[in-house]
């Protein structure tokens, strides 16, 4: 198949440089790319709860080529995945090809065959995307044309079946879209118009055959939405709706009594956002709601795999440790939410603002589920709840902070921050109020200070508080972060980070027990022994890295917290572990 | 493996070897803060280098970066005449926070919305922050990973370089 492909894509390139060849002039075809490796050795840790691994070292890899002359473009990806490393889905196993595209755009007509990328909107009911730190791949395998026959109109269409990890999901996807730009579209009669306005819609439908013995189940499932975006002058808005038919799925059916109930209520979303900035000030409001709008192109499949579309969170993605320490993700099955953000720039020589300017921002946002009416259908099983729009349901996070951004002098400058955070760990984490676990009020402290002392030389220091009553291990009761980077040069950093769970209830156990490793031996030599309980409760990580050019590597020595990691707004779990960790990246 | 093999093989044979550095960027549609859509092979600067920077929200170092430069733009343009492009890699979930931060910042650099990701993937770039080099015949000719504190001044050495014509360093 693989073959064939390629062969395909080699003969259409030809055909196309020939073509070229005859009526332009031809210029030099160019071969770029870049990969990343990531490999981990790990270290079992029972008092993390860091797992034996039998392999001892696993490894993510990928790497990409890309080629590309004038109105072509050809590409191919390589994944190796031996084993997958502890944190990803296990179904990533083995190596190959898991991406080769062939495109041909030019001003009028852009066609992909092969692996196709591609968002409506704001992604309500269509969105494939890679992330590679993620492992997240739905790209679509077969065609897509996209088409400006107008200005101001873009006109999308495409079909395919998805990407789950090293084979393809079983459901086809087609979908269409067009979007107007009013202005360029009506170019005589709005050019003065100090306003833009962009209105698009969408059409995007799923087949899955019906193979259920017991229940029949839709299979054509269509989703449809529509957008607008306006901008006038330091004023935006935009909005978009989606509503999905029914589509009943193992992520939305209920089983009571050893019984399914399949789900065959409507799904619809709601995106709001609305921004207002100027000379120095900004402010921003969003809002959404999501009503069964998990949309998938088997409906057999769950956690990741096979996802059509992306339901944007609206809750503020953090990088500091102790901030994105609970971090919230979109619950596609039913959420209420809204985000509030206002940033100032107190100005050079001003009160406040000093000889380099104060920068100080607050946000809020907060997420609840729906109020949901459980409807007596038992004859039918259809529909199992009604909502609306005038209630929402219980809290499941919220977010408030202040951060004040200020540079003290030529060679200081710093970050303080403070958060008040709710996360309902039950509902977010695993979408049920029953896991058993509490649910977290924090109040957090950050303080992060750089000192550069010569030009490409700097020491950077962070201290972190997470202060909770939260009982529920792992990571119960409240941490303390500190951080040192040293970048010497600019080409080379060396850090060392603790993180220490200095309240956990369960201390006493933990520091009772304890591994007989290289650190414990030394402190037994040189008579701290007394300090080798609280080690456990210690995550020490040393990590260094160099980087020249687009190249770059960096080694990690230590322990890793059981936590969510989110990266570009998709988050992951990440279990303890505990050894040694290299990464390297490159692009040319 | 054959099949791979044989595409470079191919690849190879067709085409002289394999271009490195001094290729145009690649045609890719864009977004600008008020919503039109601009194909990135038109990035141009009068004949003059520009740079094309990508960045995001969330990347504290992007930040960094494109905040220490800002407070040095104006004094690099009347220099050299640089021209810096910033591309924001943030997805749905934060693009709309793009243009206020920008706005309240005072950035006058050109802004772009690659919401899909779509010029990061045509540009190879694996993580943010990546910094891309233009001579003024819109031939990338130097990238770099990354920032450290004060490593701006290494950019505007390479820009002053290629003015001159002089070997570019990493």
């Amino acid at each position: 198949m693989r073959f064939k492909f390629l062969l395909s894509i080699i003969s259409f390139h030809a055909l196309v440089f020939q073509l070229f060849a005859q009526t332009t002039e031809t210029t030099q075809g160019s071969v770029h790319g870049n990969f990343q490796i990531d490999g981990q050795y790990y270290n079992p840790d029972s008092l993390i709860g860091a797992p034996k691994v039998s392999e001892h070292w696993l490894s993510n890899a990928y790497g990409s080529i890309l080629y590309t002359q004038q109105k072509f473009s050809a590409g191919i990806r390589y994944e190796a995945y031996n084993n997958v490393m502890q944190g990803f889905d296990s179904r990533y196993k083995g190596q190959g090809i898991t991406n080769r595209f062939a495109r041909y755009r030019d001003d009028l007509l852009d066609i992909t065959i092969g692996n196709i990328y591609e968002q409506f909107g704001n992604g309500l009911i269509l969105r494939t995307y890679y992330e590679p730190g993620l492992l997240y791949d739905n790209a679509l395998d077969g065609i897509s044309i996209i088409s400006n026959p107008l200005k101001g109109i873009t006109l999308k269409g495409l079909m395919g079946k998805q990407r789950s990890f090293f084979t393809m999901g079983s459901g086809i996807v087609r979908g269409v879209d067009g979007e107007f730009a009013l202005n360029d579209l009506f170019d005589s009669l709005m050019t003065n118009w100090n306003t833009r306005v962009n209105l698009g819609f969408s059409f995007v439908s799923k087949f899955q055959a019906d193979e259920d013995p017991d229940f029949i189940l839709p299979e054509n499932v269509g989703a449809y939405s529509g957008r607008i975006q306006i901008n006038s002058g330091d004023f935006v808005f935009t909005g978009e709706y989606a509503q999905k038919e029914n589509d009943p799925s193992a992520t939305n059916k209920v089983q009571v009594g050893g019984k399914t109930y399949y789900s065959y209520k409507k799904g619809e979303a709601l995106f709001l956002s609305s921004s207002y900035a100027k000379n120095g000030f900004s402010l921003l409001l969003q809002a959404k709601r999501i009503d069964n709008m998990d949309f998938r192109s088997d409906r057999n499949a769950g956690l990741q795999n096979l996802l059509i579309n992306y339901l944007p969170a609206t809750t503020r993605q953090h990088t500091y440790l102790m901030l994105a320490f609970n971090p919230y993700a979109t619950q596609p099955l039913g959420e209420a939410g809204g985000m509030a953000e206002l940033q100032y720039k107190f100005k050079k020589g001003s009160l406040l603002g000093g000889a380099y300017g104060t920068d100080i921002t607050f946000n809020y946002s907060y997420a609840a589920g729906l109020k949901k009416q459980h409807v007596n259908d038992s004859a039918t099983h259809l529909t199992l709840y009604k909502t609306s729009y005038a209630e929402i349901g219980k809290e499941y996070y919220h977010d408030f902070f202040v951060e004040i951004n200020k540079k003290f002098s030529a060679q200081w400058k710093g970050t303080f921050l403070y958060a008040n955070q709710f996360y309902n760990r039950n509902m977010v984490q695993f979408g049920s109020p029953f896991a058993g676990y509490q649910d977290i009020s924090a109040d957090i402290f950050v303080a992060d200070v750089t000192w550069k002392y010569k030009s490409g030389s700097a020491l950077r220091m962070e201290a972190q508080a997470f202060i909770t009553k939260n009982k529920s291990n792992p990571n119960a009761g409240s941490w303390a972060t500190g951080l040192v980077e040293w970048t010497p040069q600019r080409h080379f950093f060396i850090a060392v980070l603790d993180q220490y769970n200095y309240s956990n209830p369960d201390a006493s156990k933990i520091t009772s027990t304890f591994k007989q490793n290289a650190v414990t031996e030394l402190l037994d030599i040189t008579g701290l022994d007394s300090w080798r309980g609280q080690l456990n409760l210690h995550y020490f990580l040393l990590s260094t890295g160099y980087t020249k050019g687009a190249h770059r590597i960096a080694l990690n020595f230590g322990k890793q917290r059981a936590g969510i990691f989110c990266v570009g707004g998709v988050c992951r779990n990440v279990p303890a572990s505990n050894g040694i960790s290299i990464s390297i990246t490159s692009s040319f | 493996m054959k099949p791979i093999a044989l595409l470079c093989i191919f690849l190879a044979f067709q085409f002289s070897g394999f271009a490195g550095d001094g290729d145009k960027i690649p045609s890719t549609t864009l977004k600008t803060l008020d919503g039109k859509k601009i194909n990135a092979k038109d990035f141009s600067n009068n004949g003059k280098p520009f740079i094309i920077n990508f960045w995001a929200t969330w990347c504290t170092p992007c930040k960094a970066e494109l905040n220490n430069i800002n407070e040095v733009y104006s004094e690099w343009q009347n220099e050299t005449g640089v021209k810096i492009i910033t591309i924001s890699i943030d997805d749905q979930r934060s693009s709309a926070k793009v243009a206020p931060y920008v706005k309240k910042q005072g950035w006058t650099y050109e802004v772009y919305l690659d919401e899909n990701q779509d010029f990061k993937r045509n540009m190879n770039v694996n993580n943010p922050p990546q910094t891309f080099l233009v001579d003024g015949q819109g031939r990338i000719v130097w990238s770099h990973t990354g920032y450290a504190e004060g490593e701006e001044a290494q950019l505007i050495e390479q820009v002053r370089k290629l003015l001159k014509g002089e070997a570019l360093s990493h």
